[in-house]
């Protein structure tokens, strides 16, 4: 492999639809172009060819990989796909559009780039295409691409294409998320504008899906504003014969957003209590300054009580900090979700208990409007919902904060994972002369 | 660019070391499961990172079929003690004694039989966690697996029925008896773990590299030679495994790509003798890594049914 002058980029996405929309066809079709099949994955597919597929080769047996998708010929849970090109390197998680489309999509694109709604132009904007761009919005995903598929079905008709583009952006501004939005005629099944640009849609003249993911920008998708810093591990060597070792006390974690710097003055939350910055130490030696996301080991200048789930703050831009929380869930549980019960709270490394104390609206998904007075939620729906902890909870709007405005319900007794859940701003703010004693 | 940028082994990196120290910090008795095959060299420089200056929290398991290439047992316990960590050795061999496992009649890999080996030491040691270097891109099964994967009391995975992850939220609690695999190499390639290998100029056992071995032919691969069998008072282990009269022996210029034990590794006809070549070779490759294993070839899902069953 030649040795690349520019550090190679990490493109995260994933690809979400209805059932036959064509998704694993289109990661199938996404490998097979740019050459990242190999030969004997080539040989198994054409073996099961033979085999189910009447002689035609299946793209998407490529990504269904379970047993018991390959008999009913569907995808059931998110799969991830790597390849790569000279630009980039791709993550790709395929998040199946059916029953649990909500978990599966939940999954699949919390930690995406950027997201591919897939629209198969015959069928045109259904419910699951909003549900989609819906919940790619409410993740806070910043990059969109609307694939409107099985053109060659509809005789690469651009007024079919206009028509789809004009109802999806008509609803697009209620959303406001998305930095930008693309639109892509496709022939996924054939390749047509995937890889190689179509010949039978010269009235298209954006790239093609692959050119685009190789090139929409997404160096600023990190925020580097404002320092988080959830504690995670509590590093003591405890090493008797070593005096330096012996006394090392550091906070390991990973930098949630900002910047943190030696020197810089700091704020530990909940107790409020300040410091300052002493050693950024690594593994491959101390440094002047680190950056979300990246993870270390912070040495501070007093011996503070700190441990696993406080929060090291920068004294600009302070986050709130409350027991009582609003937020919007995803629900993904079979038993749904009612006002009044008790689960653990997951939020950056910190795990409380929490319990439901108002479910405010459910969202209804065809007007995307917040409807209220539900008395529970099922599993696919999302809600407006309000929490009380049993201990503070240090946090973000997830609007401005992906990794301190979120949080996971995990149900006590089975220990399911029932929830995703995105924060509202906070109302009030930690005061930069909060607990200003302690030190 | 700007200068607060990470390229893509370092994003690897970060997300994996968040992911062991989520693991130091959850659970009560993880381990570390090292084979002294690159994907695991790699997690052990990732505990180094996430752990240090500290000891590494966890003691490191290995499960032996009874069949391995003596260049890797030696490297794995080299490397254990450079590490000062705890290496826990279970075996085949030792099941068999102690009733945990029969052998399969007419079955000469042991490959299978590391499931009841690998339970067995979860309940000795009560381990909650076993940290494993599987990556998502080496088959299809392991392709819809999670980084946190749970199992049940019988160490069963469920595919139908996994916990969501979302953002770096991972839910590690557990019941009684239950487990939790944790792999951090979830979304790395067998490309990213030889580029992490060469950028932190990590150790490998020489037999990734280009030498000169007796091989022969079966089941489409070039299986090598066993060890000769000397202690002639026990049964020979590689019965059945030495090549017959009808597969002609050839001394090649080979290297593993993958390494499982001597009976279930294919050699490939390489020059490669540096990482840089190995990178190269990789890069140009037209067959995937598990190409080269006997293991995974038994039908379409023979991943997928074992680890339903309890593999790593």
């Amino acid at each position: 492999m030649p040795h690349t002058q520019h550090p190679i980029e990490l493109l995260r996405f994933n690809t979400c639809g209805s059932v036959d929309d064509g998704k694993s066809t289109l990661i199938g079709r996404l490998l097979y172009d740019s050459k990242s099949i190999m030969e004997d994955q080539l040989e198994a597919l054409e073996r099961s060819a033979d085999i189910t597929g009447g002689g035609q080769i299946n793209l998407a047996n490529l990504t269904d990989g379970l047993r018991a998708e390959r008999e009913q010929g569907i995808t059931i849970d998110v799969a991830y796909r790597y390849f790569a090109t000279p630009r980039r390197k791709f993550i790709v998680a395929d998040t199946p559009g059916h029953v649990q489309y909500t978990r599966n999509m939940v999954t699949g694109a919390s930690t995406a780039n950027l997201s591919i709604v897939l629209v198969d132009a015959r069928q045109g904007v259904i419910e699951q295409t909003r549900r989609h761009t819906y919940l790619a919005a409410l993740l806070g995903i910043p990059h969109l691409v609307i694939a409107v598929n099985k053109m060659d079905l509809v005789d690469w008709s651009e007024d079919r294409f206009t028509e789809i583009r004009d109802e999806i952006e008509g609803f697009l501004p209620k959303l406001d998320a998305f930095k930008d939005v693309k639109f892509i005629p496709m022939s996924a099944l054939n390749g047509d504008n995937v890889v190689d640009v179509s010949q039978h849609t010269p009235w298209y003249c954006g790239p093609t899906l692959l050119g685009h993911l190789e090139t929409v920008h997404i160096a600023s998708d990190w925020n580097l504003s404002g320092l988080r810093f959830p504690v995670q591990w509590v590093n003591r060597p405890n090493n008797p014969t070593d005096k330096e070792l012996h006394d090392f006390r550091g906070l390991s974690g990973q930098i949630a957003s900002g910047i943190v710097k030696v020197g810089q003055k700091i704020m530990v939350l909940p107790s409020g209590m300040k410091s300052t910055v002493k050693d950024i130490w690594t593994f491959d030696g101390s440094i002047k300054e680190a950056f979300c996301p990246q993870s270390v080991t912070l040495v501070l200048e007093h011996d503070l009580d700190i441990s696993r789930g406080d929060m090291l703050v920068g004294l600009d831009h302070l986050p709130g900090m409350s027991n009582e929380l609003r937020g919007r869930v995803c629900w993904m549980n079979l038993r749904p979700l009612q006002p009044g019960r008790k689960y653990f709270l997951k939020h950056a490394t910190q795990t409380v208990q929490a319990i439901v104390t108002n479910l405010d609206t459910r969202i209804n998904i065809e007007t995307l409007d917040p409807e209220p007075g539900p008395t529970e939620l099922a599993v696919n729906d999302i809600g407006e919902i309000r929490l009380r902890t049993a201990k503070p909870v240090v946090f973000d709007g997830y609007g401005n904060n992906r990794l301190t405005g979120s949080f996971i319900l995990i149900e006590q007794g089975t220990n399911a994972t029932v929830a995703a859940g995105m924060l509202y701003p906070p109302t009030e703010l930690v005061k930069p002369e909060y607990n200003d004693f302690a030190i | 660019m700007s200068s607060y940028h990470l390229d893509h082994l370092q994003y690897l990196e970060t997300e994996a070391i968040h992911i062991m120290r989520e693991v130091a910090a959850e659970f009560e008795r993880p381990a570390i499961l090292f084979s002294g095959g690159k994907d695991s060299i790699c997690i052990l420089r990732l505990a180094e990172k996430a752990f240090r200056p500290a000891e590494i929290p966890m003691p490191f398991l290995n499960v032996e079929t009874g069949h391995e290439f003596p260049e890797l047992i030696e490297f794995r316990d080299r490397r254990a003690k450079q590490l000062g960590a705890k290496l826990i050795v279970r075996t085949v061999d030792e099941a068999f004694a102690k009733g945990l496992a029969t052998p399969t009649p007419g079955q000469i890999s042991r490959n299978q039989l590391q499931i009841p080996v690998l339970l067995g030491a979860i309940e000795e040691f009560r381990f909650d966690c076993c940290i494993g270097g599987a990556r998502r891109d080496e088959e299809k099964a392991r392709a819809k697996e999670r980084f946190f994967s749970f199992r049940d009391a019988f160490g069963q995975w469920d595919p139908k029925n996994q916990r969501p992850e979302i953002w770096n939220l991972y839910n590690a609690r557990l019941n009684q008896g239950e487990n939790m695999r944790v792999f951090p190499l979830s979304n790395w390639t067998e490309m990213d773990v030889w580029e992490y290998i060469q950028r932190e100029k990590l150790e490998v056992p020489n037999i990734y590299f280009s030498h000169t071995r007796e091989c022969f032919r079966r089941g489409g691969q070039w299986l090598p030679v066993p060890p000769p069998h000397t202690d002639t008072t026990k049964p020979d282990p590689y019965a059945g495994a030495r090549p017959s009269a009808k597969e002609p022996i050839k001394s090649m210029v080979c290297r593993v790509r993958t390494i499982a034990d001597m009976i279930s590794t294919g050699m490939i006809e390489s020059p490669a003798d540096t990482v840089s070549d190995i990178i190269r070779e990789v890069a140009a490759a037209r067959v995937t890594e598990r190409g080269t294993r006997a293991d995974d070839k038994a039908s379409e899902a023979a991943m997928e049914d074992r680890k339903k069953a309890g593999y790593f």
